[in-house]
């Protein structure tokens, strides 16, 4: 099947699936056949709430699922094959094409090292450039993300820097080595909405000075909003809407991407007696029910939906939706406690 | 909103400072509360919101008598709650309760959810028998929209949700007439999110409940509060019935806060202008003199280093800012 975009895609998932062997021995779905493109300069939201595979499939891309983790599937970087590709192969295109910045930027940067030294290792790990050089382009670097006063800081340790500035410091370092596509995992979770914003301005301006790529795996709607060209939103480990930032806001296809949207309350606008909610909770990976993985929390659920797997198939020009429900949403909406 | 009804706690002139001890310096006096006053009627919600570090937990914990307050006082059905001492405190404890952001971490791994929500009862209602106990938490359990097949789980059996639906029943038990809730729906999920939001409110209509509800999220605070503190650097820069906070920000800083959180519409999110709040929240070991936020307003004038400005009454608003009036409300 294909994916919506038309330019040559940089990067391209094909049936990714992943799945943790338990002790048991059985084998726990957490990504199910997930098809996705990214093409240069794109910035692809992943949505979702907690458990959804979101960012089991971020990692899946950089193979970096760990031990337990069974990929299947085909991830393309430039027409290149990643997936099952030996670690030391792997290691040439982490950090150096494809970097990764974490939510946690606390758990990112090793406690012990200054910042300088982190920041340049990248450089000496990928093409041996001097020292000398690297701490150069480490300062550089610590420039573009609004670091005041980069040689001072390169001296500092981690625990001298607030959440913000290290946030900074860590898209600083997957900078270092300039890849194509940057892979961030809740990117401003961990930080106030004031510096949000700040880092969230950040990430539009580096795509549009260095045209970098990139995936966000978000939670947060409005973080995928302000950032996000087109989005795919997760549920169970599949994509179950694909779209363009607009017409996923807009119009969603998809009874869950209209719900989360809806949960979300508003700074404006009427105040509802009530926050719209979605009934229920996510399923576990390990019990999934033959059908639908959203049927028993969806107000516009058909009995077939409980029987059959509804495929990924295109809704509209770009716009993809995996539901069998093909009538317009919204006419359920007063339904949706 | 149900009708105001006669006030519940107000607080006057609350403070709060810690002091510091490090290895190798003097000790340092960190004032993460200064100077805070507000007033709570009974079935009210007041929100505070601020960044981290500026004060909001520690305004909660000092009315709990969880840390020390350095100077205030706070009146609570007649009686000054930093003043008390001995049986008189423990007998106001059952009337304060409180939530936290993490459900899981906030209960004890080993105690089933029933043990964590009768507990309160032995301590509170020694006289109860464990089937009165049981009974209770089952009423409680059922209240907070859980069956009692929930009763023997351990909180490793519980998702997010639940867990936290735990923790509001254990501080709904004994009937608290003010519920503390520090973020307690930040660590959850969106959909899950909405479900204890509205459980709260259900709650609070109920029971009669006042609440103080310290969020970081504009728009929880927006769904859930009637009145709203706006805090920075442990100072009150603002403080507003929440329609008039919504529709008309006074002080420079809540606008800033308006602006940087995120707008669930891509069209809406284009558009607004970018954020005018740079930098970071200074240090409260060195606060700026004058107005703390001056640092990172973009009003900022001379008038604002040297004085720091009182809150008064500007709008609808009670705004601590030099320059209210020139600005015009967000």
């Amino acid at each position: 099947m294909n994916s919506p975009s038309s330019a040559e895609p940089l990067l391209q998932l094909q049936d990714v699936s992943v799945a943790y062997r338990t002790a048991s021995g059985a084998a726990v779905p957490v990504v199910r056949g997930v098809n996705l493109q990214l093409a240069p300069g794109e910035i692809l939201g992943l949505a979702g709430e907690s458990g959804s595979g979101k960012t089991q499939l971020l990692l899946s891309i950089i193979g970096l699922n760990g031990q337990h983790a069974q990929l299947t599937g085909s991830v393309r970087y430039r027409g290149q094959e990643l997936l099952g590709r030996p670690i030391a192969e792997l290691n040439r295109v982490r950090g150096a094409r494809i970097a990764t910045v974490f939510q946690d930027p606390a758990t990112a940067l090793n406690p012990y090292l200054p910042i300088g030294r982190q920041l340049s290792e990248v450089l000496r790990f990928h093409g041996g450039v001097p020292g000398r050089l690297a701490r150069e382009r480490a300062c550089e670097l610590l420039e573009a993300v609004q670091v005041a006063d980069p040689h001072r800081r390169l001296q500092q340790y981690p625990h001298e820097l607030s959440g913000g500035m290290r946030q900074r410091v860590v898209i600083a370092m997957a900078l270092m080595a300039s890849p194509e596509i940057l892979l961030a995992d809740e990117p401003t979770t961990a930080l106030d909405v004031t510096v949000q914003s700040q880092i969230l301005r950040l990430l539009l301006q580096l795509r549009e000075r260095h045209g970098i790529a990139m995936v966000l795996v978000s939670h947060d709607m409005g973080v995928i909003a302000g950032l996000a060209d087109r989005v795919a939103v997760m549920y169970a480990g599949r994509i179950v809407e694909q779209a363009g930032i607009d017409a996923l806001f807009e119009q969603p296809q998809h009874p869950y991407s209209e719900a989360l949207q809806r949960c979300v309350p508003s700074l404006a606008g009427p105040l509802p007696q009530r926050l719209p909610s979605i009934p229920g909770a996510p399923p576990d990976p390990a019990a999934l029910a033959p059908g639908c993985a959203f049927a028993p929390r969806c107000a516009y659920r058909l009995a077939l939906c409980e029987q059959r797997l509804p495929e990924l198939r295109e809704a509209g020009p770009g716009h993809w939706k995996a539901c069998h429900y093909d009538q317009p949403l919204g006419r359920l909406r007063g339904e949706l406690t | 909103m149900s009708a105001v009804q006669p006030e519940l706690l107000r607080v006057t002139g609350l403070s709060v400072s810690y002091r510091l001890h490090e290895a190798g310096r003097r000790a340092a006096l960190l004032h993460a509360v200064r100077d805070v006053s507000f007033e709570l009627a009974g079935g009210q919600t007041l929100g505070i919101v601020g960044e981290s570090g500026s004060g909001k937990s520690s305004i909660a914990r000092a009315l709990l008598r969880l840390v020390p307050a350095s100077s205030g006082q706070a009146c609570f059905d007649g009686q000054d709650l930093l003043q008390l001492r001995g049986a008189p405190l423990q007998r106001m404890r059952r009337s304060l309760q409180l939530i936290f952001q993490d459900p899981l971490a906030s209960l004890d791994p080993r105690m089933s959810a029933e043990e964590t929500v009768s507990e309160p009862l032995r301590v509170f209602e020694p006289a109860l028998s464990a089937a009165e106990r049981s009974a209770r938490a089952r009423v409680m359990l059922e209240a907070v929209g859980l069956s009692e097949r929930y009763l023997p789980r351990l909180p490793h059996e519980l998702s997010g949700g639940q867990a936290q639906r735990i923790a509001i029943a254990r501080a709904l038990i004994l009937r608290p007439r003010l519920l503390f809730c520090d973020e307690p729906l930040s660590s959850l999920d969106v959909s899950i999110k909405s479900q204890i939001g509205n459980l709260l409110m259900q709650l609070q209509a109920q029971l009669g409940l006042s609440m103080v509800f310290i969020s970081h999220d504009l728009a929880a605070v927006r769904f859930a509060c009637s009145r709203v503190l706006v805090l920075y650097l442990g100072r009150v820069m603002e403080l507003a019935d929440r329609d008039a906070l919504f529709s008309a920000a006074r002080h420079p800083y809540t606008r800033a806060l308006l602006q940087s959180a995120p707008l669930p519409d891509p069209r809406l999110a284009r558009r607004r202008p970018a954020g005018t709040l740079g930098g970071e929240i200074p240090s409260p070991l060195a606060p700026p003199s004058g107005c703390v936020f001056r640092t990172r307003c973009a009003h900022a004038i001379d008038r604002c280093a040297a004085q720091i400005p009182a809150l008064r009454r500007v709008g609808g608003s009670l705004v601590a800012c030099h320059r209210a009036e020139e600005i015009a409300p967000y």
